[in-house]
């Protein structure tokens, strides 16, 4: 009986080891990869022989890709403050008043965030080209929205309905005004959540690729995917794998860092819809 | 007039106000965008001067003239990308589906370092769609790629695969680039589910001495059922509109192109915003059959009642 259950945890081991591989050993790669140099990445071998920075100054100095860098942090902070800011006082009043219009009003908004992208792009084209924003980082801070705010909103509301009524009820017998209420009563209460659905956001915005790829021409103005995407060598034929290794490893490990340092409250976001239903 | 409807009847008034600035974002940028592409799509507007078209009804769509037929209905390469993308999303979303659980299920076990394995399943979610893309695009490389060589030095194939170069192999490493990048992200949901099945269904079970197969597919499953529709219904949206992994990985290849690579094609490469703009209402279109099926399934929140 012993013996069966030792080798019952054994397996378990096993296929524990076999998944966390699969998941894992492409970044690995993606690693050893950005350290290799000339002609040394072409061998397909599993670790770096003579590891070398090339890749990395290469990758910053061939085109603007702290630049890069930068918008995509632009963009993606101000979508996230902007969504958060609008959200905020919205879901204060799904999740806490009753007024008609609410329910329909909720599932349109969960049906804006389950739109095809593409489906809205030649409309924005239209407003992007009438305030002269094309290949203007506002172009991307404003189309951001329509995936951003949906998503802050359903998330922030579910959030607010589960705050105590007792506190509010003592703040509006005491005369505070709904403004002082959401922002000195709920928002201090909403901060876990604030950060939580603040930081999928900031992950949605930072990863946007077809807006990007459509409202941006120069590589000046590119956000990162896309200056990732683009980066091309002397040929079609020859793509400068090492640049493009290096400028992965660059732009993913922060976002691994921030995703296992909240990793607990991240998960608790994304099943936070699906388990409730 | 009691405290309570009095609190009732202010928050009601404020609540408008507070919702106000949100619905007006998210007309601008929603609503007035969807409704001129739909108008767009019955033009011959180009991307050269959007002011100026004919209205041309559904000719985008369908039309028979000259004793030919034109429109994204009798589009070869659109119904090509239709195929595309239908087959996409199933085998991507069934593999993910049958795959999540099954990753649940193994990391559920409790067993020290669970917590490692957690924080190892974010990672594939974590990295950057476009990333994930140029990494398993360098990994297939059918020359240089680590895949090939380590298949080559297991000797399961005897030369190089191509496996992006437009064959169906794309669209099988499209697919298998997808299921790995998404399976974590189902698996977790799976588990948070897992986590909240009463223990002592479980010990019951093994009391009487049930089968573990058993006791999943009469006990697991059904109880996990709510969550699994909800990852399905996620997963089948996010498929349906795929446009990043395909783009960065194949380009514009007739093999794999979906729909939102049709449209964005010709409206952005080719300029026709009136073809584009059809084609991404038809895609709309499919996508808002299968989201109001779904809200129509969807039970009435229970607090939305009290």
């Amino acid at each position: 009986m012993k013996g069966k259950a030792a080798l019952k945890t054994g397996g378990l081991v096993a296929l524990w080891i076999v998944v966390a591989l699969f998941l894992l050993f492409p970044f690995y790669y993606a690693v050893v990869s950005s350290f290799r140099e000339g002609s040394a990445i072409f061998e397909a071998s599993l670790w770096p022989a003579n590891p070398t920075f090339a890749n990395y100054e290469a990758v910053m100095t061939d085109q603007p890709f702290a630049t890069n860098i930068l918008n995509s942090l632009i963009v993606a902070v101000s979508v996230v403050a902007l969504s958060l800011g609008l959200a905020t006082f919205a879901s204060y009043a799904f999740g806490r008043a009753k007024f008609k219009g609410r329910r329909l009003l909720l599932y349109t908004i969960l049906g804006v965030s389950m739109f095809p992208q593409v489906a809205v792009l030649s409309g924005l084209f239209e407003i992007v080209r009438l305030f002269g924003l094309y290949n203007n980082l506002l172009s991307l801070v404003f189309s951001y929205m329509i995936f951003t705010l949906p998503f802050t909103v359903w998330v922030l509301t579910s959030f607010m309905r589960d705050l105590p009524v007792e506190i509010e009820e003592a703040a509006i017998m005491d005369g505070a005004s709904s403004w002082t209420i959401v922002t000195k009563v709920f928002l201090p209460l909403l901060a876990p959540a604030l950060v939580t659905t603040g930081l999928l956001a900031f992950i949605a915005a930072w990863n946007e690729f077809l807006f990007a790829l459509s409202f941006t021409l120069t590589n000046e103005q590119r956000t990162v995917p896309v200056a990732i995407a683009l980066i091309t060598g002397a040929s079609q034929y020859e793509l400068p794998w090492g640049n493009i290794m290096a400028a992965s490893v660059i732009v993913t490990v922060p976002l691994i860092v921030l995703v296992l340092f909240f990793q607990k409250k991240l998960v608790a976001g994304l099943t936070a819809g699906a388990v409730k239903g | 007039m009691s405290a309570r409807s009095a609190i009732d009847k202010a928050r009601a008034r404020s609540a408008w106000v507070f919702v106000a600035p949100m619905l007006i974002v998210l007309a601008l940028v929603a609503a007035w965008p969807l409704a001129r592409t739909i108008w767009f799509s019955m033009t011959n507007a180009t991307l050269v001067d959007l002011t100026d078209y004919d209205f041309i009804w559904f000719d985008n769509f369908v039309v028979h003239a000259d004793g030919r037929w034109y429109g994204i209905f009798t589009d070869p390469q659109w119904l090509r990308a239709l195929w595309n993308t239908l087959v996409f999303a199933a085998v991507s979303v069934s593999l993910e589906l049958v795959l999540g659980v099954i990753v649940a299920l193994i990391v559920n076990a409790a067993l020290p370092g669970r917590g490692l394995m957690r924080a190892a399943m974010l990672v594939p979610w974590a990295i950057p769609t476009v990333v994930s893309a140029k990494i398993w695009q360098w990994m297939l490389n059918d020359q240089f790629g680590v895949v090939n060589a380590m298949l080559e030095g297991a000797g399961f194939i005897d030369g190089p695969i191509a496996w992006l170069g437009g064959s169906s192999l794309a669209m099988v490493s499209i697919i298998m680039v997808d299921v790995w990048k998404t399976t974590p992200f189902v698996a977790l949901l799976v588990l948070a589910a897992l986590q909240t099945l009463p223990k002592e269904i479980y010990e019951a079970a093994k009391v009487d001495g049930i089968h573990p197969v058993k006791v999943f597919f009469r006990v697991t499953l059904p109880l996990i059922k709510p969550a699994l529709v909800v990852a399905v219904i996620f997963r089948l949206l996010d498929a349906m509109r795929m446009f990043d992994l395909v783009y960065v990985m194949t380009g514009s290849s007739e093999e794999t192109m979906t729909l939102s690579v049709f449209a964005r094609q010709a409206l952005v490469s080719f300029q026709d915003v009136g073809y584009g703009s059809a084609a991404s209402t038809g895609l709309f279109l499919i996508i808002a059959l299968i989201t109001v099926i779904y809200i129509m399934t969807l039970k009435p929140l229970g607090k939305e009642a009290s």
